[in-house]
């Protein structure tokens, strides 16, 4: 590390360096900022910091200046020089790299006033986008380790598990379990090794809240994961982490690195009797692997596959021995409880649901990225608020939350506070945070279609009701999107989702039919119209769109009529042409050939018009 | 590097490496804090802009001021480079001209520390602008 005094730095230059921006080129940014202030003489008075992820992905890369808090959008390498010559020596803002805001046209200069960040309280994500997560002093300088200090100094196993269970604090991976009870039952369970397991094997579509905690902040993980051991008992830590997040890996690595040589991981933590050691094991992306049992048994070596409970893991987990299983930002708000105080925590959120949840927003939303909010934030806050409202001016359909185990929320849903209960209540789940935005274009018959090809492909295939079953859902699905469903097949569909609810073994099988359940409930017209009417109100079912010849427009040239492969054109010369759509295999030749725009792809077609 | 041993000893490695993030902590919450903000353009860095800054960057932390130096650009005070604006907490910006070490050191004990007005003070409206006594 270099000798350098920190203070004597006049400016710094944060680079985001979450995934998403990495992707596109912010490794490069960082380092041409480098090479510009040593070309200018700067490289003492400036210093540039990567970063973990800021949560504005939309507009990334990011990149802030700092004392002056101003926040560059979509920073390209190229502009790196001009940064530096009018910002950095200058003292002139780079307006045309400003955030734009959409409803008032105007330059905004200073994050805290974008509508992005306004409503967002950020508990577990306090040091994302603000410290080098590769370096530990950057983090003991925002008060990491002082929460594992002030437990091993102060408090008994006995009054942190209670502090922890006074907070409220709840798992953060979707069912949300009580922490504080988790580790007390893992603490009275008496065995020589137990177990702390951080479970960082995120696998929604879409999520990656996981993954920017332990890329922008590991060592809030690690110092929450010691102060679990010495909750329970425990002087192993095992993090579950999936291969694919190579960035959160190698910091994690670094991070483990430096806690040791600082000795606030090894023997002997802060002179006391508590040793905690923390490992590695990689998942290979298995989404089952989520859930706890089949976590452990990967972690084991054996097949990722989920056993019954009981016995739970904090019984007999990992090598039968008592294990402790939470999620990344479960553990992240564990430091700042301890030091804040459980009172602290519990007046943020709702009566039932405490502090904050990290959401990961995506799909057709303006300001795609990683937020957090205070529990109790309307959904309409988070869409419109805070993402800044739907892509292209469309109208908002739903939002798919909780992953292939959550469900569909809908217009009627946007006032409603969001917590465990609501949510659930609402028929979808909290889930790990994935948020998923709908417009009117999609079809919510392919949206569910789509959540059960997951499922299926993703099913460990260890119980037949999610083995087979969700395959035959998938099925079903299939036949509604072409249009080969029977009438029955709603019921089919319905009866089927209510028996792997009720007898897949886990936790996974049984949530895998809520998307269709809940867009059953939410959307049945839409289902309807696919099985009954053989349409596709949006427009996303190939074959549910008809190849339609207007009768206006047709000169009856039958250029159509001798392209079409199947002969499904008839008509008289000069006289309107008809496609039969009986006939119809949905080519597309007829349109292109058509130089009159005659032909059009429509969603529903006249019956009359056609000989059925 | 050494080891911690005690919540004491992380206490210590805290308040030294506090500083390296001090203007990130800072940048959270800039109004509670009293600001500086040099007029660093072309003309003001020739005027020895660069040099005061250095020097309030320096001295406000040597004299435990909690502030954030900044650069700006050109406040249009051609005549009276190099110009400093002081914005103490709840208070109006005050704009002083003209301001090499000397003032610098006049500024920060009178005006920051105690709010006193010192010499060199220009009118922030451009209307009613009179060339202040030197």
């Amino acid at each position: 590390m270099e000798e350098q005094t920190m203070s004597q730095y006049k400016m710094h230059i944060l680079v985001c360096g979450g995934t998403g921006c990495r992707s596109s080129q912010s490794g490069l940014i960082s380092e041409l900022f480098q090479d510009e202030l040593l070309r200018k003489g700067l490289k003492n008075e400036v210093q540039v910091i990567r970063t973990g992820c800021f949560g504005f992905c939309e507009k990334g890369p990011i990149v802030k200046i700092l004392p002056d808090n101003t926040f560059y959008t979509q920073v390209k390498p190229e502009d790196t020089a001009e940064i530096i010559d009018e910002h950095i020596i200058k003292g002139r803002k780079v307006t045309r790299l400003l955030y734009l805001d959409p409803d008032t046209q105007e330059y905004v200069s200073d994050s805290k006033h974008m509508g992005f960040y306004k409503k967002q309280l950020r508990v577990a994500l306090r040091n994302c986008g603000l410290i080098d997560p590769e370096n530990i002093d950057e983090a003991i300088a925002r008060d990491a380790y002082q929460a594992l200090g002030k437990v091993l100094s102060e408090y008994t196993p006995e009054q942190t598990i209670d502090i922890i269970k006074r907070s409220g604090l709840r798992g953060r991976g979707g069912a949300g379990f009580p922490t504080g009870l988790k580790w007390e039952i893992t603490s009275k369970n008496p065995a020589d090794q137990k177990y702390v397991v951080c479970n960082a094997d995120e696998g929604d579509p879409g999520a990656f809240m996981d993954r920017s905690i332990l890329e922008g902040d590991p060592h809030s993980v690690l110092e929450a994961m010691a102060i679990c051991g010495y909750c329970i008992g425990a002087g192993k830590g095992l993090i579950y982490v999936r291969a694919e997040y190579p960035l959160a890996v190698k910091r994690l690595k670094v991070a483990i690195d430096q806690a040791h040589q600082y000795g606030l991981l090894g023997e002997h933590i802060f002179g006391t009797d508590f040793s905690f050691d923390i490992n590695l094991r990689y998942g290979a992306g298995a989404f089952v692997c989520g859930e706890e049992t089949a976590l452990i048994h990967s972690m084991e070596g054996k097949r990722g596959e989920p056993t019954n409970k009981p016995p739970f893991p904090a019984q007999s987990g990992y090598l039968g021995k008592p294990t402790n299983v939470n999620n990344v930002e479960t553990f992240a708000n564990v430091p700042v409880i301890i030091l804040k105080g459980a009172e602290w925590f519990s007046s943020i959120g709702t009566e039932k649901s405490k502090g904050t949840k990290v959401f990961a927003l995506a799909g057709k939303i303006n300001n795609v990225g990683l937020i957090e909010v205070p529990m109790g934030t309307t959904l309409r806050e988070i869409i419109f608020e805070i993402g800044g409202g739907i892509k292209n001016g469309k109208k908002f359909k739903a939002i798919q939350t909780g992953g292939p185990s959550g469900g569909c929320l809908t217009e009627k849903h946007l006032d409603t506070p969001i917590d465990y209960e609501s949510l659930t209540a609402a028929g979808s789940m909290m889930g790990s945070g994935g948020m998923i935005v709908l417009d009117e274009d999609d079809c919510m018959v392919s949206v569910a279609k789509y959540y059960l090809g997951f499922i299926v492909e993703e099913s460990c295939g260890k119980c037949a009701p999610c083995r087979i079953g969700n395959k035959r859902l998938y099925e079903i699905l299939e036949r509604m999107t072409q249009g080969k469903a029977d009438p029955e097949d709603l019921d089919k569909l319905r009866n089927l989702c209510n028996v792997i609810r009720d007898t897949a073994l886990c936790g996974l099988g049984q949530t895998s039919p809520n998307p269709v359940l809940s867009t059953l409930n939410n959307f049945i017209e839409e289902y309807e119209e696919h099985v009954f009417e053989k349409k596709c109100r949006s427009g996303q079912c190939h074959d549910l769109l008809y190849y339609v010849i207007d009768e206006e427009e047709c000169t009856g040239c039958g250029a159509c009529k001798r392209v079409c492969p199947v002969n499904a054109i008839s008509g008289e010369k000069k006289q309107p042409h008809i496609i039969d759509q009986k006939i119809c295999i949905k080519c597309g030749s007829c349109m292109e050939k058509c130089q009159f725009d005659a032909i059009n792809l429509k969603n529903e077609y006249k019956s009359t018009t056609v000989s059925v | 590097m050494t080891e911690i041993k005690t919540l004491a000893d992380l206490k210590k490695k805290q308040e030294e490496v506090k500083s390296r993030i001090d203007l990130r902590n800072k940048a959270e919450n800039p109004e509670a804090r009293v600001q500086v903000k040099v007029a660093m353009a072309t003309c003001g860095i020739a005027a020895g802009a660069k040099k005061v800054m250095e020097y309030f960057v320096e001295e406000l932390e040597k004299r435990n001021i909690d502030a954030i130096v900044t650069q700006t650009g050109c406040m249009g005070y051609c005549f009276a480079e190099p110009t400093v604006e002081v914005i103490l907490p709840g208070k109006e910006a005050m704009v002083f001209g003209y301001v090499d070490n000397v003032r610098a050191d006049e500024i920060i004990e009178r005006y920051i520390k105690h709010g006193e007005l010192v010499d060199g003070i220009i009118p922030q409206n451009y209307d009613t602008i009179e060339q202040e006594e030197r």
